[in-house]
């Protein structure tokens, strides 16, 4: 079986390439990068399919290094399958998934389980990231090494925060040992509980208890700084704060090794959204105010922050159709993450090749997995992005089980218009 | 174009108002236990001039009040809109009392079946009268006045309004089309 | 002058003139509890449902009492009776609700948005009885009547409100109210219970009381309900009842025609002494009668609106 891509832009920030190529994927490989690939004889045609993509822009397929798949315990939310076919369908060929499972993913049987049914699944390649402590209780440090050999790339208690520094100091030494990041949810929970939404005016007017913009970035401070002491490395998990990412800025202009990551709702909603007390604009950490949107997009823009991931954390109408207060925080991410990033780009924020430079090869090198690149060789993941396709967000045609999305209705320009994995298109729209 | 049509100027009104006061007396031999209740907003003050006339012709004053009927109307809420609602202003027990219930048309009968429905709330009164300026017919509820100052036959397509003011040199009662 | 609107969730959705016409129709209708027969039969045929999902027998009275005069039939679910405590959420009662065909529902829940949520679902007129720490419409509408009976206008006057203010709902619906009538709100209250950015909203902050009441037409003093709050705010009753508490002495720094002010039920000793709260200042009991008649005009208003 060969793919052959014609006519399309194609943009590997890893390559530095931005150019009109075609492309061969033969096996599961990229195995030709060049100018008009002639056709081969007809008596290999059956073999053969070609795609013609001009004016598509051809990326490294997309990586997502934040998703909740909630499989094994929740998966009447999403399971493995529905989410990575969500991953498809919103351009993603790599995600990784985080580990507040039932039972937690810390210990090598739910990882292994997590490789399984995402083989068996067989849409996009899905990475585990193991849980941090044991349970995601924030006392005893998970088998990192056991957690590594069987496939984890990462360690996170996200969705618990870590609180006791020491613990934090030490899960950042020992992962650091085995060459794997740690993923820290910021969150000072002596700030943020019984918080509902960002504390602010808004906050104010609907008497809903605030969460202050410091809860996130007292310990993203806490982290960089033993992140900087130890000599090790930390991943800021979904920067939703003008503090954190000054933070970062200045930690990392420091020579202390912090990456970032946001989620395109930071800069995409501000907390204004909250009024009409729709629980699908509860997430943690939640929307903040104006001033912080900008500074997210400022650092988008000067490379402050690494990646961009959704959090993409379905839910069920049990968790969401409930009184604000009640209902559980998270949105679904994967079918806009893309586009909602591409407006950054209509918006003159980011390039398109920076875009894509944070959305493949960057989140490749924080997780250290071989992806991101269309080097010749390398495995043939790769996104089409048809830029000004206008479309309608409806969350009735979403692969994902979660209906939780906050932008059902809108009108987006631009997505992913096919998604290959190995050489397998798993995703492609109707007209190609 | 509307249509106007002058049926009473204000000196017509005046007679009319003083005949009906010397009718209330003659009827009720005399003020005792009598009280004006003036239907809003049409009735309020044609019940304040027959309440002056009839304290003047006797020398003595009577009670009155003012009654908003909106609530106990049989389409109050199956209009589009909530009628706005003012204040009634009884401040004193009906029982056994004679009232003057005063309104400055009458019509379907429906305004008077809701105000003999509110008096009686406000006790129970020995008789209630009902004295209206213009009786136009077009009655839909077994309903009858007792002193009428002018009976003026109309069509359902017309309007009678009572344009009565502080200035009563401009008093006058019109038919307009609607 | 029309109350167009299908739902009363809150005050910030008023207008003035809104506001002014909501009190004007209540002025009316408090004529109706002081007749003999205190009822009439406008909202004959139509069904009020009370739907409180937290325990308030004054504000269900009030209600209840306001349907009855109207002549409505009037159900009483309690969160202790439903079937809520079952599992069954918000939504699944709303739906049951609604299949029986009420006209009006009032709902008081611990939840900010609930009366939203109902309002949203539901073709039914829904009146927020008290939602969380967001808002009290009614009984901001209430006690408007009376700051207007009592002054004539609102325009101008100075008003303190005094407690804990993050958590009140009670303060929210009169600072929108208030501020949209003219009034210039002073609010006050130990510093953890003023929140973020309040100023915003168009007033004044203070953390001491003598401040705060100094020269004021109107002092309205909030409950202080330290099991509304999630953690331990504050150290105890009576460091609060010592630095925000209005008795005899802090009161003179106030006009000499103040009113004294409080939406009920009284914590007698902690926010405000017995002899302020049974003094001639006090017009507690005016608020109490107020909110019966307020109550009945929205009844009226929001009848037989539909989406
Ligand atoms: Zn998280």
């Amino acid at each position: 079986m060969k793919l052959l891509l014609k006519g399309g832009r194609v943009i590997d920030p890893s390559q530095n390439i931005d150019t009109i190529t075609d492309i061969l994927i033969q096996d599961g490989k990229i195995s030709m990068m060049k100018k008009d690939i002639p056709l081969p004889e007809s008596d290999s045609g059956n073999d053969l399919k070609i795609f013609d993509l001009k004016d598509k822009i051809i990326a490294p397929g997309l990586i997502d290094m934040h998703t909740h798949l909630r499989e094994p315990g929740f998966e009447y939310k999403e399971t493995i399958r529905t989410g990575s076919e969500a991953a498809v369908a919103g351009g993603f060929t790599s995600i990784a998934c985080m580990a507040n499972t039932d039972p937690v993913n810390d210990n090598r049987s739910v990882t292994e389980f997590i490789h399984k049914q995402a083989r068996l699944a067989a849409m996009a390649n899905v990475y585990p990231i193991a849980a941090l402590s044991k349970g995601q209780d924030g006392k005893i440090l998970t088998e990192f090494g056991d957690l590594k050999n069987a496939g984890a790339v990462a360690f996170s208690d996200d969705g618990n925060p870590v609180a006791d520094s020491g613990l934090m100091r030490h899960a950042l030494e020992y992962a650091y040992s085995f060459d794997m990041p740690v993923i820290s949810h910021c969150e000072d929970t002596g700030l943020s509980s019984g918080g509902l939404m960002h504390e602010g005016f808004i906050s104010t007017q609907l008497g809903l208890q605030g969460i202050p913009g410091i809860a996130e970035d007292i310990m993203v401070i806490r982290d960089i700084n033993l992140a900087g002491f130890t000599r090790t490395r930390v991943h800021i998990a979904h920067v939703s704060t003008a503090g954190s990412v000054q933070a970062v800025r200045e930690a990392r202009s420091a020579g202390i090794n912090v990456t970032a990551e946001t989620a395109p709702h930071y800069f995409t909603l501000t907390d204004e959204a909250l009024k009409g007390f729709s629980t699908n604009f509860k997430m943690y950490p939640p929307l903040r105010g104006a001033d912080d949107v900008e500074a997210i997009k400022e650092g988008l823009r000067d490379g402050t922050i690494d990646t961009i991931a959704s959090d993409h954390a379905p839910h069920s109408s049990v968790e969401k159709d409930v009184e604000f207060e009640y209902a559980a925080n998270g949105i679904t991410g994967l079918e806009t993450s893309l586009p909602l990033s591409l407006k950054l780009v209509h918006d003159g924020i980011l390039t398109i090749n920076q875009l894509i430079e944070k959305m493949s090869i960057n989140p490749s090198n924080i997780l250290k997995i071989p992806k991101g690149s269309l080097k010749t060789g390398s495995d043939a993941d790769i996104t089409v992005i048809d830029m000004n396709k206008i479309w309608t967000v409806d969350t009735d045609k979403f692969r994902s089980k979660g209906r939780n999305c906050p932008f059902n209705g809108w009108e987006l320009k631009g997505k992913a218009v096919m998604t290959i994995v190995g050489g397998d298109v798993r995703y492609a729209d109707s007209e190609l | 174009m509307k249509k106007k049509k002058v049926v009473m100027d204000a000196e017509e009104i005046e007679r009319s108002l003083t005949r009906i006061a010397y009718e209330i007396l003659e009827r009720n031999k005399g003020t005792d236990n009598l009280i004006i209740i003036g239907i809003r907003k049409g009735g309020i003050f044609l019940a304040e001039r027959l309440r002056e006339k009839i304290s003047a012709i006797e020398g003595t004053d009577i009670l009155s009040g003012m009654l908003d009927i909106t609530l106990y109307r049989d389409d109050v809420l199956t209009t589009g809109k909530r009628p706005e609602i003012e204040k009634t202003y009884i401040p004193f027990p009906l029982d056994h009392k004679k009232v003057i219930l005063v309104d400055d048309v009458l019509f379907t009968g429906r305004t008077i079946r809701a105000a003999m429905d509110a008096l009686m709330d406000f006790g129970r009164p020995e008789l209630i009268q009902l004295a209206v300026l213009i009786d136009r017919g077009h009655r839909e509820l077994p309903i009858r006045a007792d002193f009428i100052g002018e009976t003026l036959p109309s069509s359902l397509w017309e309007n009678v309004n009572v344009n009565l003011t502080d200035n009563r040199n401009t008093d006058e009662v019109v038919i307009e089309e609607s | 002058m029309n109350l167009s609107r299908k739902d009363m969730l809150g005050i910030i959705d008023l207008s003035r003139e809104e506001i002014d016409f909501i009190l004007d129709t209540a002025e009316s209708f408090k004529e109706i509890s002081t007749r003999k027969i205190k009822k009439v039969p406008t909202l004959r045929g139509k069904t009020v449902i009370t739907l409180f999902f937290e325990a308030s027998t004054r504000t269900r009275t009030s209600f209840e009492i306001a349907a009855k005069r109207l002549s409505a039939d009037t159900i009483n679910i309690s969160a202790s009776s439903s079937s809520v405590v079952k599992g069954e959420t918000l939504i699944d009662t709303a739906r049951n609700l609604e299949s029986m065909n009420p006209d009006i529902i009032i709902i008081r829940h611990s939840a900010a948005g609930a009366a939203h949520i109902l309002a949203g679902l539901l073709e039914q007129s829904i009146i927020n009885a008290g939602d969380g720490a967001h808002e009290h419409p009614t009984q901001a509408l209430l006690d408007m009547l009376t700051i207007r009976e009592k002054k004539g206008t609102m325009e101008g006057l100075k008003i303190a409100i005094v407690g804990d203010i993050a958590h009140s709902r009670v303060a929210r619906s009169n600072i929108y109210g208030l501020t949209k009538m003219g009034a210039d709100v002073a609010i006050c209250g130990p510093a953890m219970m003023i929140p973020r950015d309040i100023d915003q909203m168009g007033v004044s902050v203070y953390y001491n009381m003598e401040d705060a009441i100094k020269d004021a037409d109107v002092v309205m003093m909030l409950r202080m309900q330290l099991e509304r709050q999630k953690r331990d705010l504050f150290p105890s009753l009576r460091e609060y009842a010592n630095h925000f508490s209005l008795n005899r002495d802090n009161i003179k720094l106030a006009k000499n025609d103040v009113i004294v002010m409080h939406p009920g039920p009284i914590n007698r000793g902690v926010e405000i002494t017995p002899e302020i709260a049974d003094g001639p200042y006090s017009v507690i009991l005016e608020q109490v009668t107020n909110g019966v008649a307020v109550r009945m005009a929205l009844l009226y208003l929001l009848s037989g609106g539909k989406k």
